[in-house]
């Protein structure tokens, strides 16, 4: 399961990654934050002891959003933030470039950085579109040669930035690549060979290539420090007696997360060798076809019982539903359940759920169906997170999961804070009763997949029961809308949505009005995601005196012509304006995608020929 | 979305792929033509079998729509939203859900290791015995029902529900399928005794 590192949520507030209040302000306050330390030469400061006071006060100061607020006061703060910072988050690799960041902050230790548009992950934006580490790697590779953690999401990231990584940053310790591509087995060779003090090696939901190097025997054969593996992404074989030989010299070990090619009686043996485990991935939990003469059934059982850490459980790639029952003696202590590959019905899921009275999050398919979830319900008073996928994700069959299974989860985890709910069926006041009976909820994202589906019941749209969230759940800053709405229910979001960060929106509305209330209403958003609703240009203009607030806008299969984009281009020139074309012809019809963000660079000289910069 | 397919071919990654083939092999134009991306960087092979993956696949997951022929039920790319890494996983494995395997580990005398294989995927005596055939590199002889296996030195044999052991064939397909609970593939005069009791 993917853990969310509170740098890597998308649903915490984000003022401008790096100070300065916004492009505007850089030329009217002296506080600007774009100009200072880009190659000031320091002028003797009146009073240089406070500055250095200033600056051991400041290496305590950690929230970024505190040290963007520092560093607005004065250019000597300024200065001496820029100095301090060693955790550096820059939420799109666009709005800055390396040569900038490098420039101003001088002793970074960690940088977490973010490419494609969260679209993406769903094939809406065309391989080779952009966000390349090579620059960056390029960069800090001279200028930070501490550096020690890498958190990179959608970026493309090749096996020549893996090697200079390796081969740059003596001190590296944790590389996290979460939604990233381009890279294979043989950059994370080089990374297990080269990288001696590494701890965390997480590999999140990539797409990784199969060089056929067998880089699990990479690690250094006297004894690593690795406290974190993760690699159930990786699609390829693993040396099997390598990675035993691996789990054996590594006593820091705690996380370790295996692909679905681990079969469960290797999974018996790695755990035997790493009892102190705290987070378990295990692999496919089921047979492979090939087993040594005389191996019995592992005795799954007393392993899970021996291993007394363990809160987080995820895997179950291939299940053998059977063997379910072996995780019976750790459900007590779970915190973290992630079933959402495991084809397991109601009755197979409920010994297990009513065990875990201290689960937090859980993830499942919708196989269980409404009575997996209501068991969930009866027995998770303190679930917060909660995650329901589809096994078949299609828009016209009557689906396992419907408002049944939400209206009972609503009722019995009162303290859930986020939910991402994909289902056939759904009714308002299902929704409803979730906004009243759950109002400690953060993120809510409902995903009913037939396009335009109304209330199932009562044939209304789902204006009402998402207008309910919006009103009712007052710590709501991310929503995710689906089904038949109208423009209401945006008028809801504009008016009560005064929290909302991130929107998604999808098939939905019926005018230009629908987007004008999200952007004339919602005072914080910074993460505005459409597809496929009757949007135009004149919304479009509605947004102008926001956008230099958010982090990105992203309209596909809208109704924008490229003149509104143009428009919009020319009277913002801080804005990267992004026309992503699926065909290979120019057209004047309307926009394919428009991708919008804020940026000190102005347009990226990597853009590929699909994509048009106004 | 045919225009889609044609952004699908323009893998630059070609230039500084590392690959065990000779960077002047082609395979280029059926890769064009995968929904599903290959994980390998190179191979013929790899490509054929994504191919014949996506073809077979069940879900309609709106992610593969490229290739998705658009008629009946339009199927819109990247709806619903599931990633495709998601989707993919179960694309691959939905031909092995279908039915409940009847797992059975087989031996052979003589050899390290061990198979555990799934007999439901067998139609019949046939194929079970020249999958075994292949999977342990050696020849079984003809069966008939009064002198077992002729012109060989193995006999397939099985282990039933009453612990008895048998001879593999002399039971009907379906007998044996929900009697069996493992193979010993036997050497030599060991063989030869067990099939003269049935």
């Amino acid at each position: 399961m993917r853990e969310d590192r509170a740098e890597m949520s998308e649903d915490e507030d984000r003022a401008l990654d790096l100070g300065g209040g916004g492009p505007d302000a850089s030329n009217k306050t002296e506080s600007s934050g774009g100009s200072c330390g880009a190659g000031d030469s320091p002028s003797p400061f009146p009073d240089q002891v406070l500055d250095n006071v200033l600056e051991d006060v400041l290496r305590f100061l950690t929230s970024r959003r505190d040290r963007n607020a520092v560093s607005l006061v004065c250019k000597s703060w300024c200065m001496v933030e820029a100095l301090t910072r060693s955790d550096l988050f820059i939420g799109n690799c666009y709005a800055v470039s390396p040569r900038r960041v490098v420039d101003r902050f001088r002793s970074v230790r960690s940088l977490l950085l973010k490419g494609k548009p969260r679209f993406a992950d769903f094939n809406l934006v065309p391989p080779n579109w952009g966000s390349y580490f090579s620059p960056w790697v390029t960069a800090m590779a001279a200028a930070y040669p501490w550096l020690e953690k890498v958190y990179l999401k959608r970026m493309t990231v090749s096996d020549e930035d893996l090697g200079l990584l390796a081969h740059s940053f003596p001190g590296f310790k944790e590389l996290v690549l979460v939604c990233c591509e381009g890279f294979g087995t043989s950059g994370l060779s080089v990374v297990a060979s080269r990288c001696r003090q590494l701890r965390v090696l997480d590999l999140i939901e990539d797409e990784i290539m199969d060089d056929e190097v067998d880089w699990i025997s990479c690690f250094p054969e006297t004894g690593t420090c690795l406290e974190s593996l993760i690699f159930d992404c990786v699609e390829s074989l693993v040396n099997f007696i390598a990675l035993e030989r691996l789990v054996a010299r590594s006593p820091s070990l705690r996380k370790l997360r295996l692909n679905r090619h681990v079969s469960i009686g290797q999974l018996h043996r790695l755990m035997v060798q790493a009892p102190q485990l705290t987070h378990l991935g295990t692999g496919s939990f089921s047979f492979s076809d090939l087993m040594v003469q005389g191996d019995q059934e592992p005795d799954l059982v007393s392993t899970f019982a021996a291993s007394k850490s363990l809160i987080c459980l995820s895997g179950f790639k291939d299940i053998l539903p059977e063997y379910l029952p072996a995780i019976y003696p750790v459900c007590a202590n779970l915190t973290s359940l992630n079933l959402s590959y495991a084809n397991i019905n109601a009755e197979q899921l409920k010994p297990v759920i009513y065990r875990c009275h201290k689960l937090q999050t859980f993830w499942v398919l919708d196989s269980v169906c409404d009575e997996g979830l209501q068991a969930v319900a009866a027995t998770c008073k303190d679930l917060r997170e909660l995650r329901v996928f589809p096994m078949e994700a299609r828009e016209d069959i009557e689906g396992p999961v419907s408002e049944v299974g939400l209206l009972a989860i609503s009722e019995g985890c009162r303290q859930l804070q986020s939910i991402l709910y994909f289902c056939q069926r759904m009714t308002n006041a299902a929704v409803v009763a979730m906004s009243k009976n759950c109002p400690e909820l953060v993120v809510f994202r409902l995903c009913i997949m037939g396009r335009h589906r109304p209330d199932h019941l009562t044939g209304e749209p789902m204006d009402e029961g998402f207008g309910a969230i919006i009103m009712n759940c007052k710590k709501l800053t991310r929503l995710a809308i689906s089904g038949l709405l109208t423009d209401e229910a945006f008028s809801y979001i504009g008016t009560y949505g005064k929290l909302v960060r991130t929107l998604s929106v999808a098939f939905a509305g019926d005018s230009d009005m629908g987007l004008r209330y999200v952007l004339e209403g919602c005072p914080k958003l910074q993460k505005l995601e459409i597809r496929d609703s009757p949007f135009g240009d004149s919304a479009l203009l509605s947004g102008l005196h926001h956008y230099y607030n958010m982090r990105f806008l992203w309209m596909s299969s809208c109704k924008l012509s490229p003149l509104g984009c143009k428009e919009i281009a020319r009277r913002m020139p801080r804005l990267v304006v992004e026309v992503i074309s699926y065909r290979d012809e120019e057209t004047d019809d309307a926009v394919e995608v428009l991708y919008m963000y804020r940026s000190l660079e102005g347009p990226r000289n990597d853009a590929p020929k699909f994509v048009t910069i106004l | 979305m045919e225009g889609a397919v044609a952004y699908e071919s323009d893998l630059n990654l070609k230039a500084t792929e590392l690959r065990l083939g000779l960077p002047g092999s082609n395979e280029s134009e059926k890769q064009t033509l995968l929904s599903v991306k290959s994980n390998k960087r190179a191979s013929p092979e790899m490509a054929e079998e994504c191919r014949s993956k996506s073809n077979s696949s069940i879900s309609d997951a709106g992610n593969d729509g490229r290739e998705a022929a658009p008629a009946a039920k339009a199927q819109v790319v990247g709806w619903p939203p599931i990633r495709s890494y998601r989707k993919n996983s179960f694309q691959t494995r939905k031909k092995d859900e279908e039915t409940t395997g009847i797992y059975v580990k087989v031996s052979m005398d003589g050899a390290p290791y061990l198979r555990k294989i799934d007999i439901k995927v067998y139609k019949g005596y046939p194929e079970l015995l020249k999958a075994l055939e292949e999977m342990f590199k050696f020849t079984i002889g003809k069966y008939s029902e009064r002198e077992g296996y002729n012109g060989s030195e193995y006999e397939p044999t099985y282990e039933d529900k009453d612990g008895d052991w048998m001879l593999v064939g002399d039971v009907p397909w379906d007998m044996f399928m929900s009697s069996c609970k493992r193979m010993r593939i036997m050497k030599g005069s060991e063989a030869r005794g067990l099939g003269c009791t049935v």
